[in-house]
């Protein structure tokens, strides 16, 4: 269905190659994963599919891409609309129209397809995706789930043969990931559609994959394989599947429905065993508070944004935020650094109130890193970048830089900040934010497109923020980051607050926001394979 | 197949051609004329319609912008010309430090007295600009701009993709602005002032072009602008005529407004844009591949509609035809103007789509912008209980 030969592609003006010599053949009905570090070339890999790389993004492709038949060399992506839908990132950005019915007919109508086809396929389509109750609404008034989802639709309708998604969940609660998820292996399996996904949460998406493709990135092979014997020795992994590894469990399950199968010997061995993580149980004991809301609430127009809500935000203490899309997350975030006056009630950071504070006191006294750490920067380079935010801050020349290097050290000086990695980006929006040292640290959903490597080294400085007395708020749908660095969890629901308690209580309770490893080991409340480990060493085999 | 999206079968959304000629009807109106109650009341009328009309989606609330940026025109129109005088004869209000400009600046005045007519006839001028805004921001507030997109003839494609960016490029910059200026805030910086704006500048471009970039790669990914089976050559001789009949229409209807220019031939280039225009099209448009999704159908509603726009045309220039003074403002002698009973009733014939056109179908838009999901009672139950209702079995057994 899919063939790239010898496919080599760099962009303008970059020495390094950002596909060398790839060859690749995807079959009918099939089912793919690409997965790999950001900036590795995976977007890019997929774009080829469909022709937007070259004809869109510009540079040099060598080789072939042949897609049903008909080469990219000679079909702009409009000449394959036919055959290859494409869901980008981010699908309110790739919306042409204004209504969900009009956005699901506009390929048909570019491909000519009969009107009577046309009003069936776009009924079919809305029945499979579950959208025909949001069929005359504005596409601008739709949630982050049902806008992907309406995206998906919107090339469905084409009835192309190949549907290739960028990160389709990347945005999306835990719950509307499942149900895209769920929708796409329906396809594959009623259609037999030929399905190519880029997914950073492997822990998501493995358990629908028929086949793997790494992209280590920089122009190295691609490692394509069965997703069972890929895993088997791949550096990254999913929770589940490194607990199948240290469990030794063969041949290494990849849903939790085959994990929980074989595991009843493991949660045997661990019965008697409480399950603790270092540091845990200092959260316990909360020190000084450093923030409050009192009964404040938050109102868009008619629309009920938070309701109601008095929380403590301590010293010491990491913080989750959960809930699902548009349950209030980034409002009150906003409202703890005074972005807009509340409606009712009070917000309080260490005696002051948000709304009416100088910018510039402010940052002493809370920072935000915003969902795209990349609005937080202006500068052309990582260097101008610190020594402006020194100076913005008033703070000694250097201090940035060094907090930089604290975070994550060595981000080249030199580059522009839109040309680092996306773990680079957010060290220095983090290193930026911290380096007026605020006691209150807030974190809009900062694992979004990072990779694993990067993720791991966030967590460890989120576990120091923690131990240097900061309170770390961090607001997210990665359950599985929850897991490992949080202390304190509280859930929202349409504004307020339904769940507030120790972090490892309220996760393994709920079954949306549970991370792999509780639904594995349930009903004993283990959050991480770290902590497992940690327990099978003290209790020896 | 008519465009049923309401819950009532008289609910449905008018073809967007009617209302852009309607409102155009009215912008010409106001074009032609400079008394000051026949602007009034065709600003009057056109808000009365979009009043009654509108849509709850988020583009009806565009009247209000163009509203507010009316009143602006019309206040830079008067300090411009009470600050650079042109020192028209009249009765004089109040006069201003003038200052003396070397000679090369001869004709050109700061300062001095100011005329009451000056100031008359400058508001006039903005007046009538305004109101031509307020039309224009009328049929924006009808009709969206998308809507309007579709009813482009194949010949105009590539122009398509220009106009479909440029209509997204708007809202998104309003959206950039915004979270740019909480960024600046988050760094501890100027969010107002002019030191505000000049960091915020290049982000907000970079963001709106980005998404400008994004748009036109999606529209070609789904297929906008396929090649049909029309030769190369007969497509470019279509689309050559089309463009260039619609400047001829341009520079017609400029011939046609303003009386006196073009020595008169405005009318003969007009006609001749038009018949290009319609070759353009009919040759390009015969072997198109395009199909229309649940066309919006020309009924009744929609003559009587466009009609109503021109009928105040129509009216305005009947009055002038018959000799009425008062269609224009006369600033010497100084008079209170009177009203020109045809023109009148011509502009108030175009109240009529207030009750003519359909009512708009309920459902369309969001309640408010920014709105999240009507949630199912299903998911609603699920989330606040934490019922083990997962859309898989394996969440099921995981849970407790």
């Amino acid at each position: 269905m899919i063939e790239l030969r010898d496919v080599s592609f760099r962009y303008g003006e970059s020495e390094i190659p950002t596909l060398s010599h790839v060859e690749l053949s995807i079959s009918e009905g099939e089912l793919c994963v690409v997965v790999g570090q950001t900036g590795s070339g995976k977007s890019t890999l997929l774009k080829a599919i469909n022709g937007l790389v070259p004809y869109f993004t510009g540079g040099h492709l060598a080789g072939e891409v042949i897609v049903a038949g008909r080469s990219t060399r000679d079909h702009p992506p409009r000449e394959l609309a036919d055959v290859v839908g494409l869901v980008g990132q981010n699908p309110a950005a790739s919306f042409v129209t204004d209504v969900v019915e009009d956005e699901l007919a506009y390929a048909m109508e570019n491909l000519g397809i009969e009107p009577a086809a046309m009003r069936r396929r776009v009924e079919d389509t809305l029945d499979l995706l579950g959208l025909h109750e949001l069929r005359a609404r504005s596409l601008l008034s739709l949630s982050g789930g049902q806008q992907q989802r309406v995206a998906i639709g919107a090339v469905l309708t084409a009835s192309p043969r190949v549907l290739v998604l960028d990160e389709p969940t990347s945005a999306l609660d835990p719950a509307a990931a499942e149900e895209v998820l769920a929708a796409l292996a329906r396809l594959v399996h009623d259609l037999g559609l030929t399905v190519v996904v880029a997914e950073h949460r492997l822990e998501r998406v493995l358990p629908f994959a028929d086949r793997l493709i790494i992209v280590p990135g920089d122009g190295a092979p691609l490692q394509v394989g069965d997703p069972g014997e890929l895993m088997e020795h791949s550096p990254v992994a999913p929770p589940i599947v490194e607990l199948g590894r240290l469990a030794g469990w063969e041949p290494l399950p990849l849903s939790v429905r085959d994990a929980r199968r074989i595991a009843a010997p493991l949660r045997e061995r661990l019965a008697t065993i409480e399950p603790t993580r270092p540091g845990e149980g200092a959260a316990l004991r909360p020190g000084s508070v450093v923030a409050a809301t009192h009964r404040l609430s938050v109102s868009y127009g008619e629309l009920r944004a938070i309701w109601d809500i008095d929380l403590r935000f301590c010293r010491g203490e990491v913080l989750a935020l959960m809930g699902r899309n548009g349950s209030g997350k980034s409002t009150l975030l906003g409202q703890l650094v005074g972005l807009r006056p509340p409606t009712a009630g009070t917000v309080d950071v260490a005696g002051h109130d948000p709304v009416g504070l100088g910018a510039r006191k402010l940052i002493k006294l809370v920072g935000l890193v915003p969902q795209d750490a990349g609005l937080l920067l202006y500068s052309a380079t990582v260097g101008a970048e610190c020594s402006t935010a020194d100076h913005d801050a008033g703070l000694e020349p250097g201090t940035t830089a060094a907090t930089l290097d604290r975070v994550l050290p060595g981000v080249p000086v030199g580059r522009h900040p839109r040309d680092l990695s996306e773990g680079q980006r957010l060290a220095l929006a983090l290193a930026v934010v911290l380096a007026p040292a605020p006691p209150l640290v807030l974190l809009d959903e900062p694992t979004r497109g990072l990779d694993y490597p990067s993720k791991d080294r966030l967590v460890a400085v989120l576990g120091d923020l923690r131990d240097a007395g900061h309170s770390v708020v961090l607001a997210t749908h990665d359950v599985e980051l929850v897991a490992r660095v949080a202390d304190r969890a509280i859930v929202l629901a349409d504004g307020e607050v339904v769940a507030d308690g120790p972090a490892r209580q309220v996760v393994c309770h709920s079954p949306v926001f549970a991370p792999q490893v509780a639904k594995i080991l349930a009903p004993e409340p283990w959050l991480t394979v770290a902590e497992v480990r940690g327990a099978l060493e003290g209790v020896g085999p | 197949m008519s465009r049923h999206r309401g819950t009532g079968p008289s609910q449905r959304s008018l073809h967007p051609l009617a209302w852009w000629i309607w409102a155009a009807g009215m912008a010409v109106t106001a074009i032609k004329t400079t008394n000051p109650l026949l602007l009034a009341m065709i600003a009057a009328v056109v808000i009365f319609v979009v009043a009654a009309r509108r849509t709850a989606a988020p583009w009806s609330r565009s009247l209000t912008f163009f509203l507010r940026l009316g009143l602006i025109v019309i206040a830079i129109r008067i300090v411009v010309e009470i600050v650079f005088n042109q020192r028209l004869p009249g009765h004089v209000l109040f006069v201003l430090p003038h200052l003396t400009l070397p000679h090369w600046a001869a004709g050109v005045y700061i300062g001095g007295p100011v005329a009451l007519e000056a100031i008359l006839e400058a508001f006039l001028d903005g007046l009538r600009l305004a109101v031509i805004l307020v039309c224009f921001g009328a049929a924006n507030s009808l009709a969206s701009p998308y809507r309007l997109l579709r009813c482009l003839p194949a010949v105009l494609y590539e122009a398509g993709v220009a106009v479909t960016v440029a209509l997204a490029f708007a809202p998104e910059i309003v959206i950039t602005i915004a979270s740019v200026r909480e960024a600046r805030r988050l760094r501890g910086r100027a969010t107002r002032g002019l030191a505000g704006l000049r960091g915020m500048a290049i982000p907000v471009l970079e963001g709106a072009l980005d998404r400008s970039l994004q748009l036109a790669s999606s529209m070609d990914s789904r297929g906008y602008g396929r090649r049909d089976g029309t030769n190369r050559s007969t497509r470019r001789r279509a689309t050559s005529a089309t463009v260039i009949g619609l400047l001829a229409v341009v520079v017609g209807v400029y011939g046609v407004l303003a009386v006196g220019s073009l020595f008169g031939l405005g009318l003969p280039i007009l006609a001749a844009g038009i018949a290009l225009c319609a070759l353009g099209l009919s040759v390009g448009g015969k072997r198109t591949t395009r199909t229309r999704y649940r066309p919006d159908p020309w009924r009744w509603p929609e003559w009587v509609v466009a009609a109503s726009g021109l009928c105040a045309l129509a009216g305005l220039a009947a009055a002038e035809a018959l000799g009425s003074t008062s269609v224009q403002f006369s600033f010497y002698p100084l008079a209170v103007p009177g009203l020109p009973v045809l023109a009148c009733v011509g502009i108030l014939v175009a109240l009529v789509p207030a009750i003519a056109a359909p009512a708009p179908p309920a459902t369309v838009g969001p309640k408010a912008l920014g709105e999240p999901a009507t949630l199912e009672p299903s998911a609603v139950a699920k989330a606040v209980t934490f019922g083990a209702a997962g859309s898989r079995p394996t969440v099921v057994e995981g849970g407790r």
